[in-house]
């Protein structure tokens, strides 16, 4: 009887291709606005993971993110140097820049001061040059959404930029992970990004902290807030509150919950509505198979079939769409090293699983209700 | 002709009535209904529109329950049956034709010929071949792969015929099989059912209104307001 079920179902192409596209168009509305909402929240996460070396980060105690830092005095940096379990200290800036580009456009950066000795604060890769570039003078390294962004039709390598009023030079280009804000990095080093940031007398925004051995990054950071008065945050704990502080303090969860949800309903009502239409045009049908003795535990099992298959090959397109769309814009800055995490699809196959449910029983419920002598009159 | 003495009945309807609610108003459309089918027969039910001629073969075929009374087809009283037993045993023992053959749109003659097999749990290809050839014996094994819509009225009535009898039940039920066909088709459809669906060990009931068939019937039995006001051979001649 599966067998009569599924060609019911695709004996009505129209019907099967607008049950099919539902489903598709709402896994694909679900899986790749939650992708894209996933991987805008990590890169709230971006300046943390971009500095891998760091076991632990320092900072004021009303900083929040690497984004939102307060600035300390350059003291702090030896009073964490001075805490038993840590390995070495290094002083990191964070500000914001103005830029005037050779073509005399002007570009909001941020500007990242990283150890002059180590150049602890790098990210790791390089696209271009060596991070050893920034030893010669006015070197700045850019990164490779914001060369993208700023020099899209040529090689930023030499290119002359007038960083609030001081000249800098690119000399390389960073493996970055873009910010949420997707704004232009330019790295350079502590002391010359002092100088291209002019400001308050503190600007010291954090000290990054690599453990000893023998601890823990949890018992160093117990140690360094203890001893020092400085906020102290482990690298998950640190990139876990950049992805807190987007989700408290913007929009972008509630409007993509709203395109989710939007998705969810879109699913039911079109799925829904579909769905009935089908059961109704082969009603006369199904109450002819109750009365020839087909029982209602295989007419359950028939439309559970025709749901579950519409439900299988929809979500299989929805996913498939969701995979062309972010390989197709792989290219573009905007969605650099976007990816789908395996609970997406998950949550998105859910979804659809109570799509199909919620629709089939609604559908099924006139299918039970009809009565095998309904068919004589 | 109703059973002869010894002999069990095909349909035995004892007492039955049937009562059927518009909001408050109960309104009865059966009014105790004794009836005996024997096997062999084939017997007629005339009436006109509400005279309860629906109602009482949904009865006498196990797809509505009588208010009172009870129902014993080939000796098993059906409505004493759990429900999956009552369909079960209208799966092995009755067959439906439809007035609007109700085929499956989307599967061709043969299959929809092979449902009742299917539904029994038969191997799909295996209830295809005993479709094709119950539709042999209607002369349209010719068409066992077209679908529905690519059939004349009188060949999806014939595809109907076929899937009522492929699983050979002993009770044949048929709602206007000839309203829709001419004269003709309608006598040829009717040799078919008495060729086919009538033995000694079966029986075949039919509603109708066409009086183009009734010197066809072993018995006709006429209701008017839910009761039996005739039981012969013929029509009455007020009729």
């Amino acid at each position: 009887m599966n067998w009569i079920a599924i060609r019911m179902l695709t004996g009505d192409a129209q019907k099967f291709y607008g049950l099919l596209f539902g489903i598709a168009f709402s896994t694909l509305l679900i899986t790749q606005q939650l992708t894209i909402f996933v991987n805008l929240l990590e890169r709230g996460s971006s300046g943390v993971y971009n500095v891998s070396s760091a076991d632990v980060w320092v900072m004021d105690p009303v900083s929040r993110t690497t984004e939102v830092a307060y600035p300390m005095p350059s003291t702090a940096l030896d009073k964490v140097r001075g805490v038993a379990g840590v390995a070495w200290a290094v002083p990191h800036i964070r500000a914001s820049a103005s830029v005037r580009t050779g073509s005399g456009e002007l570009e909001g950066v941020s500007v990242v001061g990283v150890d002059d000795a180590t150049l602890i604060g790098l990210p790791k890769g390089m696209v271009e040059g060596a991070p050893q570039v920034l030893s010669e003078p006015d070197s700045v390294i850019i990164d490779d959404v914001g060369a993208t962004r700023m020099f899209p039709d040529e090689s930023p390598i030499g290119q002359r930029l007038e960083l609030n009023d001081q000249r800098a030079v690119i000399r390389g280009i960073a493996d970055a992970i873009p910010s949420f804000t997707s704004q232009v990095t330019l790295y350079t080093k502590y002391s010359r990004a002092l100088n291209y940031v002019p400001g308050t007398r503190n600007r010291l925004s954090f000290v990054l902290v690599g453990k000893a051995q023998d601890v823990s990054p949890e018992e160093l950071v117990e140690r360094i807030e203890s001893q020092t008065g400085l906020r102290a945050r482990t690298r998950d704990e640190f990139a876990r509150d950049g992805v807190d502080f987007i989700i408290e303090n913007t929009g972008i969860p509630l409007n993509f919950g709203i395109t989710v949800a939007l998705g969810f309903i879109v699913g039911v009502a079109i799925v829904g509505l579909t769905f009935s239409l089908f059961i109704r045009d082969n009603i006369k049908q199904f109450g002819a198979l109750k009365a020839i003795g087909v029982t209602n535990g295989t007419i359950r099992r028939m439309v559970a079939v025709q749901a579950g298959m519409v439900g299988f090959i929809g979500y299989g397109l929805g996913v498939v769409g969701t995979v062309l769309f972010i390989l197709g814009f792989s290219g573009n800055p905007t969605f650099k090293g976007f990816y789908i995490p395996w609970q997406v699809p998950l949550v998105s196959l859910v979804a659809i699983v109570v799509i199909i449910a919620l629709t089939g029983w609604l559908a099924l419920r006139s299918v039970m209700k009809t009565e095998p002598a309904a068919v004589f009159r | 002709m109703s059973a002869a003495p010894g002999q069990q009945a095909a349909i035995s309807v004892r007492d039955v009535s049937r009562d059927f609610t518009a909001g408050q108003q109960t309104i009865r459309v059966l009014h105790s209904i004794d009836l005996d089918v024997a096997p062999g027969e084939l017997t007629y039910l005339v009436g006109e529109s509400g005279s309860g001629k629906t109602t009482l073969i949904s009865i006498m075929c196990g797809i509505l329950w009588p208010t009172e009374g009870s129902v014993e087809v080939f000796g098993t009283p059906i409505y004493g049956l759990s429900d999956d037993d009552l369909v079960r045993f209208r799966l092995e023992n009755i067959g439906f034709i439809f007035q609007q053959y109700n085929l499956i749109p989307a599967i061709n003659a043969a299959s929809n010929a092979a449902v009742p097999l299917i539904a029994r749990g038969m191997d799909r290809q295996e209830a295809r071949e005993r479709a094709v050839a119950m539709m042999e014996k209607l002369n349209i094994a010719n068409q066992a792969d077209k679908l529905p819509n690519q059939l004349s009225g009188g060949q999806q009535q014939r595809v109907a015929i076929a899937r009522a009898l492929v699983h050979e039940p002993r009770l044949v039920v048929c709602d206007e099989p000839t309203a829709a066909l001419d004269a003709t088709s309608g006598r040829r459809v009717m040799d078919l059912l008495r060729d086919v669906a009538l033995a000694e060990d079966r029986a075949c009931i039919i509603v109708t209104h066409d009086n183009r068939i009734f010197d066809l019937a072993d018995r006709i039995l006429v209701l008017e307001d839910g009761r039996i006001t005739h039981d012969g051979q013929s029509m009455p001649e007020d009729h």
